[in-house]
């Protein structure tokens, strides 16, 4: 859509709804949110840059595939339950480690990083069906 | 009287003009004689509902209801931009114009059909 308003304000919308997923995604552990529906609101995000801007900028923007995001994200999601091996515990078990980082205690686990994989699997396969979608209508 | 009663009855208040607001959008869009006064009007809908939830979140004093609102509100847009971009493609998507104001019974399937 060529409509000069709506190019000029959607990658800021863009940049925004990508920060509030981030958000979202990693707050996801203590309070609502998580991978999920980080995801989901990412994939709104590129929705919205590939209705502005069109397809092929959305695809040059993300630089991997849609799909090859979403296969990261799998491995990552199985990397942290494979990590379990090494200890001695069932699939999938949480573990934690609390370094501190420039004098801030860090709650690092393997529960964040299975969410991370999941709101990668989410991003990358709801935004390859989106994208295609968008490019079978005609584009802008 | 003390702070939380002026909160509460101004929430009451903002509940109340709100649900007359919601009324009028769903006589607009039951009525609305095109299909983009139905779009701008389901475009409402969402900033009501926003206010909704920013109002009941204050009222519940539960402020995890607000990142709910700031994500209908990013969300909302994209489904208005979708919808308009519907408007101005439907011409080549192929559809008759059944919901065009001038178009009767008569003229509903008599379009002709591009694709």
């Amino acid at each position: 859509m060529n409509t000069i308003i709506f190019r000029t304000i959607s990658p800021v919308l863009v940049a925004l709804t990508l920060l509030f997923s981030v958000f979202v995604t990693l707050r996801g552990h203590n309070e609502p949110g998580g991978g999920f529906i980080g995801g989901l609101i990412a994939v709104s995000a590129f929705a919205l840059y590939g209705l502005s801007h069109g397809v092929p900028t959305v695809r040059h923007a993300m630089r991997f595939h849609p799909m090859e995001i979403a296969g990261f994200g799998l491995f990552l999601a199985g990397a942290s339950g494979m990590l379990s091996i090494v200890f001695g515990v069932p699939f999938l078990t949480g573990l934690w480690v609390f370094p501190t980082i420039f004098g801030v205690e860090v709650a690092l686990s393997t529960p964040m990083f299975f969410d991370i994989g999941v709101y990668f699997v989410v991003t990358g396969s709801i935004t390859s069906i989106a994208l295609a979608l968008e490019a079978r209508e005609g584009g802008v | 009287m003390n702070p939380k009663d002026i909160i509460d009855i101004a929430a009451d208040v903002t509940m109340m003009m709100l649900s007359f607001a919601l009324l009028l959008v769903v006589v607009r869009i039951v009525r609305g004689p095109t299909l983009p006064d139905r779009i701008v009007a389901l475009d409402l809908l969402v900033g009501v509902v926003i206010g909704f939830i920013a109002t009941i979140g204050l009222k519940a004093e539960i402020f995890q209801y607000l990142d709910i609102a700031i994500a209908l509100g990013l969300v909302g847009f994209l489904a208005t931009v979708a919808f308009a971009r519907f408007v101005m493609t439907r011409g080549r998507a192929g559809d008759a114009a059944t919901t065009l104001p001038d178009s009767g019974p008569d003229s509903a399937y008599s379009g002709e059909v591009r694709r």
